[in-house]
């Protein structure tokens, strides 16, 4: 493959994982953040972006990981403990950093960290870029088109539950019952990405 | 062998790399070198090292600010006021304050970090609150299900309360329960007494702490307790006052008086005191002597269904009925302070006869029991 063949093929996994394939809304990873801190546009904003940052970056540790530790070992089915370490120690340490350097980068995104170490959604990226076969470019354009699709649909949920508080409805739904319903219907709008796209 | 031992020692080593890395960056990174926290204009402060939360460091230095959630930021009962340090009100503080709060720099203490001196405010009443080591020194029998446990304050502590408080007392896990539970029992000793406080139990059909306290502990053996809480105390006023109480409700009434006899306090008061029969009635003497001691006192004690083998010559009826007859015949009944404590119905009735009479709602005082 040439080098521009390669860069759109690693566009089209972009666009695929945040439109057509997008691990919240088509594969409902990463819904227990979704759906508690879709209160606020403000919020979910922050939110997402910490998920794109900590999902584009590990990734690529992931990636190289993989390639480099438990290939040659041949012992890629420790991946899922290694991944979630390395997500872990990746985000306290990215954590450390902001707090120290950026007060307020931390105020607006930082705060978010300890709640999505443990976004299945984070480990779920690094898992599906194994069974695909992305190579590191690939890799770090899925991690960061997932990142992205799953901001896109917190924000879009937060945007609607603003305005849902205006809205009347039937007591034994409020809270999580029509959040999960508003999430479901998404999900049936974003299945008409289907065909559209395909990053495998 | 190598099939088993490379993969666990490359995890380990990984794993061992990464925390090294995390511990090292830790040292480096997170190091905010000392800080000052000043409480309440000086009133107390300290310096420790920075980089955990406000709420850690208060609870460390023995500080208990209620927390239900242990720190996550999902309760919101850690506001603490924050007058200078703080930084800005974190998205995560936001959902549990209204404007007020965010106007008087109130803060979630769990979310606020120690990065530089610290000025806070917190209320008296929380600095106050400690944790004590009591032994229970002596059990007296009141009636067949009432019981006073005289517990001793460890030597060198000192119990700053207002009469009428309450304390929390830890059952611990013992053969009826498998989790430590607190209950809350009212102080009823005499706030001279710095040695001891008094607390009034009722048993509790199949209650974890009053089984405990009935069945378990025993004169001689330690017990936990925690506090002073509460904002059931007599009011710096000079209108009369109206004591309504029923069972072991007495217990923080009788703190008052001990209070209002130790200040000579010379407020009008009447204390209506409701039990069912003769076997439930206790303290009269020591009601008695209250009534000889204070300029002003009267105690009626009031029996619901008094024995009909028993020759009672007292007042007969509901507790609630028998001050309202009292209040009838009072020109000024509009003008008195109401302290209630007793049980849920009580206090809701004398509520409704006490505002009946004028008494508005922020002059009745009142500890429930439920």
């Amino acid at each position: 493959m040439n080098i521009g063949s390669q860069m759109l093929h690693a566009l089209i996994i972009l666009f695929a994982a945040i439109f057509t394939d997008n691990i919240l809304l088509a594969r409902f990873l990463g819904m227990c953040s979704f759906l508690s801190v879709s209160r606020q546009v403000k919020t979910a904003v922050g939110l997402g972006l910490a998920v794109v940052m900590v999902m584009t970056f590990t990734i690529a540790l992931d990636w190289l990981a993989y390639r480099y530790i438990l290939q040659p070992y041949a012992i890629e089915y420790f991946r899922f403990i290694l991944f979630i370490i390395i997500i872990a120690a990746f985000v306290q340490f990215i954590e450390m950093v902001i707090e120290r350097y950026s007060p307020i980068l931390h105020q607006n995104l930082g705060i978010f960290l300890p709640l999505i170490t443990v976004n299945c959604a984070i480990l779920g990226a690094s898992l599906f870029m194994v069974i695909r076969q992305y190579n590191l470019i690939e890799a770090i354009s899925f991690g960061f088109g997932s990142g992205a699709g799953w901001m896109m649909a917190i924000v879009a949920m937060a945007g609607i539950r603003e305005r849902l508080n205006n809205a009347k409805i039937p007591r034994g739904l409020q809270g999580p019952g029509i959040t999960l319903i508003i999430a479901g219907i998404m999900a049936l709008a974003f299945i008409g990405f289907t065909g559209v796209l395909s990053g495998r | 062998m190598n099939f088993f031992f490379i993969p666990i020692a490359i995890i380990s080593g990984v794993s061992a790399l990464l925390a090294a890395a995390l511990i090292f960056a830790e040292r480096v990174i997170s190091n905010y070198g000392e800080v000052i926290v000043n409480i309440n204009d000086s009133e107390k402060e300290f310096t420790v090292r920075g980089g955990a939360s406000l709420l850690e460091t208060l609870t460390d230095q023995k500080i208990f600010i209620p927390s239900a959630c242990g720190g996550r930021g999902t309760c919101g009962y850690c506001k603490v006021k924050v007058k200078d340090g703080a930084g800005p009100l974190l998205p995560t503080e936001e959902p549990y304050m209204n404007a007020e709060e965010r106007a008087a720099g109130i803060r979630l203490s769990c979310q606020v970090k120690l990065r530089n001196n610290l000025k806070i405010e917190i209320p008296a009443e929380l600095l106050s609150i400690r944790q004590y080591v009591c032994t229970c020194e002596t059990i007296v029998d009141y009636t067949y299900d009432i019981k006073q446990f005289r517990l001793m304050i460890p030597e060198g502590q000192e119990m700053k309360y207002t009469p009428g408080q309450y304390v929390q007392v830890l059952a611990p896990q013992y053969e009826k329960s498998t989790e430590e539970v607190y209950r809350a029992y009212s102080i009823s000793s005499d706030p001279a007494d710095k040695k001891a406080i008094e607390l009034i139990v009722r048993r509790v059909p199949d209650g974890i702490c009053t089984t405990y306290l009935f069945d378990y502990l025993k004169e001689g053996q330690s017990l936990n307790i925690n506090g002073p809480y509460g904002h059931f105390y007599l009011r710096e006023t000079n209108v009369p006052i109206i004591f309504i109480a029923g069972g072991s409700g007495i217990a923080p009434i009788k703190c008052i008086l001990h209070h209002m006899r130790n200040r000579r306090n010379p407020r009008k008061a009447i204390f209506f005191f409701g039990v069912r029969t003769t076997r439930d009635l206790f303290l009269v003497e020591e009601m008695k002597r209250f009534e000889s001691g204070l300029p002003d006192f009267k105690f009626i004690p009031v029996l619901s269904q008094p024995e009909p083998t028993v020759n009672w010559r007292g007042t007969t009826g509901w507790v609630t009925t028998a001050a309202e007859e009292y209040l009838k015949n009072q020109t000024d009944a509009g003008t008195y302070e109401g302290y209630l404590c007793g049980s849920p119905g009580m206090i809701e009735s004398s509520i409704k006869v006490l505002t009946g009479f004028g008494i508005p709602d922020d002059k009745i005082y009142y500890d429930k029991f439920s």
